[in-house]
């Protein structure tokens, strides 16, 4: 009997013990972190103050950081909704040999680091780039794209597109194949099959996939980074200089903390109002 | 047109939907072979053959969701062939039920009433009216996953037939069921088809189930055509080897044709209607297991038989007798009495005029 209850907790020990290590001890040295004082020529001194959120939330420019990674995040997220959904689709429609060859295709970003993929949209939308080449070429002014939120949006977009096929494939895939048909036979056109009868059975895999989308773009580090530049700050950008640049440990944790809050927020919020009817109607 | 489309019209009746020619081809390979059938309004026609016969890509053609290599399929005298299938207003019932699964019944039902911009109220009297004819009255509200298989065939059916169509088209409903369940809902779906007098094709590759609720069936093989007629009929006249033992259980036997009587060996020979211009041919009968009976002691005995093996049915005895004919299958009531015993010798009887000679004489094999 007593092993019996044992066995649970020592099969889950492990994992329970990276989790501890990797993710609750950093998160409690953050929190504690962020409420430490701090000063700007000694670095952190003793004591608890809640100064650091004080500052946030009083001065403009964090609230300007924040409201563009929201804009950019929530862009990001439409746009992959609006590319991924009917690629998704297009893609459960596939025959054999062609259906892995563009699923590869699409998962392809992932296998290659994103820093090298941020580097490659600086070459594309640079100066001197792909794109204003050919705009040159066909007699067209020159844009500047790179360093502007337009350029993050564009790449996160392209890193972020598989994290929305995926799900909404797997919904694709749970369809029955003669649910389109039953709908035809019965007088639906093609646009009220897709209105009626597909689109309301794969809502739980785009809704997972926005907010896949959402919270990777929300906490995105090397894409505003590296395509964004020094000028479009987002707040991972923002939480790096705060640590590396100003030395200001407290701000940077406290900002990463109100970036994990609101992320958090924005999942639960959006999990209640809308899974929870579609969880009602479609059955765990 | 659309007087004539509604049931109790019996304008044009006898050649209501018409099939004419039809043929489909995937590349070389031919799913369907000039298949010509004419069904009357408010018929039942089952099409009825093994897998890859056929029957699927008929109705599928006919439901618009594939389109015919060669032919014409004419509705009450007006070609659909080239109609899409939201155009064609057909009532479908899919081999999977194919239920909008994040839909109540209600709303199952009354979608194809919605495509076609029906008024509210009368959207919900129908479904209502219909729900009742299938006894789902009370499962209106709920959802596909909340039902059982049989219930959910009862949506399926009244989702298909609450927008009246001139034509349903059933694709083996029944084969998802148990045994028992598809037994009573034969006989329910044949009841409703009679209630409403809407024109069926059914495919089926159950043979009991084509033979029990079709007014007509048609058996088909390798994309072709095998045999059309009534249940009845098909059964005890069929004159090929396929329909024979597709439909039914049979004893093929060679014979002899021999002064107009046929051979079957030595001292046996049957007096029925030898097949003209085939003096000294062979050719291959067929009877019945259940023709072939144990002679009493008033019947005159015309085989010796050993009895093999015994199955008991419920309702049915069926031996497997050996004979200087060969194997033969012999199937009787169970009438209560003590059935026959296993290496016992018997001698059968049997009415010469339930032997039927196949059409292809030189196929025995």
């Amino acid at each position: 009997m007593i092993q019996h209850t044992r066995t649970p907790y020592l099969l889950s020990a492990p994992a329970l013990g990276l989790f501890g290590l990797m993710v609750l001890f950093p998160f409690l040295l953050t929190l504690f972190l962020s409420f430490q004082r701090f000063d700007h020529q000694v670095g952190i001194v003793p004591g608890y103050t809640l100064d650091v959120y004080k500052h946030i939330v009083n001065d403009p420019f964090y609230w300007e950081v924040f409201g563009r990674t929201a804009w950019v995040s929530l862009t990001t997220t439409v746009l992959c909704v609006l590319i991924g959904a009917p690629e998704a689709y297009v893609l459960s429609r596939m025959r054999a040999p062609w259906r892995s060859f563009f699923l590869v295709v699409i998962l392809s970003p992932l296998l290659i680091s994103v820093v090298v993929r941020a580097f490659g949209w600086s070459l594309v939308l640079g100066p001197a780039g792909l794109l204003n080449s050919f705009l040159q070429g066909i007699g067209l002014e020159r844009v500047r794209i790179l360093y502007t939120p337009t350029a993050v949006v564009i790449a996160l977009v392209h890193v972020m597109l598989p994290f929305m096929v995926i799900p909404v494939w797997t919904s694709l895939q749970k369809l029955d194949p003669q649910i389109e048909n039953a709908a035809l036979s019965l007088g639906a056109t093609k646009f009220q099959v897709w209105r009626r009868v597909v689109l309301p059975q794969i809502t739980p895999g785009l809704l997972s996939g926005a907010l896949i989308v959402f919270a990777l773009s929300a906490s995105a580090f090397a894409i505003p980074g590296l395509v964004g530049g020094r000028r479009v700050k987002m707040v991972a950008t923002l939480i790096y200089d705060e640590y590396l640049h100003e030395l200001n440990w407290p701000l940077g944790a406290a900002i990463a903390l109100i970036l994990l809050v609101v992320n958090l927020l924005v999942m639960y919020v959006t999990q209640t109002l809308v899974e929870g009817r579609y969880a009602r109607r479609m059955g765990s | 047109m659309n007087d004539s489309n509604s049931p109790t019209n019996p304008v044009n009746s006898t050649d209501y939907l018409s099939l004419q020619g039809l043929s489909k081809s995937y590349g070389k390979v031919l799913a369907l072979s000039d298949f010509n059938l004419t069904v009357a309004q408010g018929e039942f026609i089952s099409l009825l053959g093994p897998s890859g016969c056929g029957k699927t890509t008929t109705l599928q053609l006919l439901a618009g969701f594939i389109q015919p290599t060669a032919g014409d399929m004419l509705l009450n005298g007006q070609s659909i062939t080239h109609l899409p299938p939201n155009a064609r207003g057909l009532g479908i019932v899919f081999q999977s039920y194919a239920l909008f699964p994040h839909m109540t019944v209600r709303e199952n039902v009354s979608f194809g009433l919605e495509m076609r911009q029906i008024a509210m109220q009368e959207r919900n009297e129908r479904v209502k009216r219909i729900l009742s004819l299938v006894q789902l009255d009370a499962y209106a509200d709920r959802y596909p996953r909340d039902l059982s298989g049989g219930q959910r065939q009862r949506v399926a059916l009244a989702r298909a037939i609450v927008i009246e169509p001139p034509v349903l088209l059933l694709d083996e409903p029944l084969s998802n069921l148990d045994a028992k369940l598809r037994e009573a809902m034969q006989f329910e779906l044949r009841r409703i088809q009679r209630k409403l007098g809407t024109t069926t094709l059914m495919v089926t590759h159950d043979q009991a189930e084509a033979l029990s609720i079709s007014d007509r069936v048609v058996v088909m093989d390798s994309g072709r055509i095998q045999q059309i007629d009534a249940p009845h009929a098909l059964y005890e006249s069929s004159d090929s080897k396929f329909v024979s033992t597709f439909v039914g259980k049979t004893n093929f036997l060679a014979a002899t044709v021999q002064a107009g009587a046929l051979q079957l060996s030595s001292n046996v020979q049957v007096q029925t209607h030898a097949p003209m211009g085939l003096e000294g041919n062979k050719v291959t009968l067929s009877i019945r297991p259940e023709k072939l009976k144990f002679a009493n002691t008033s019947d005159t005995p015309k085989l010796q038989v050993q009895i093999k093996e015994r199955f008991f049915l419920g309702n049915l005895w069926l031996y497997r007798v050996d004979s200087e004919l060969g194997e033969l299958e012999v199937s009787c009531i169970n009438d209560g009495t003590a059935p026959k015993h296993e290496s016992s010798v018997e001698h059968l009887t049997w009415d010469d005029a339930h032997f039927k000679v196949m059409s292809a004489p030189e196929a025995l094999k």
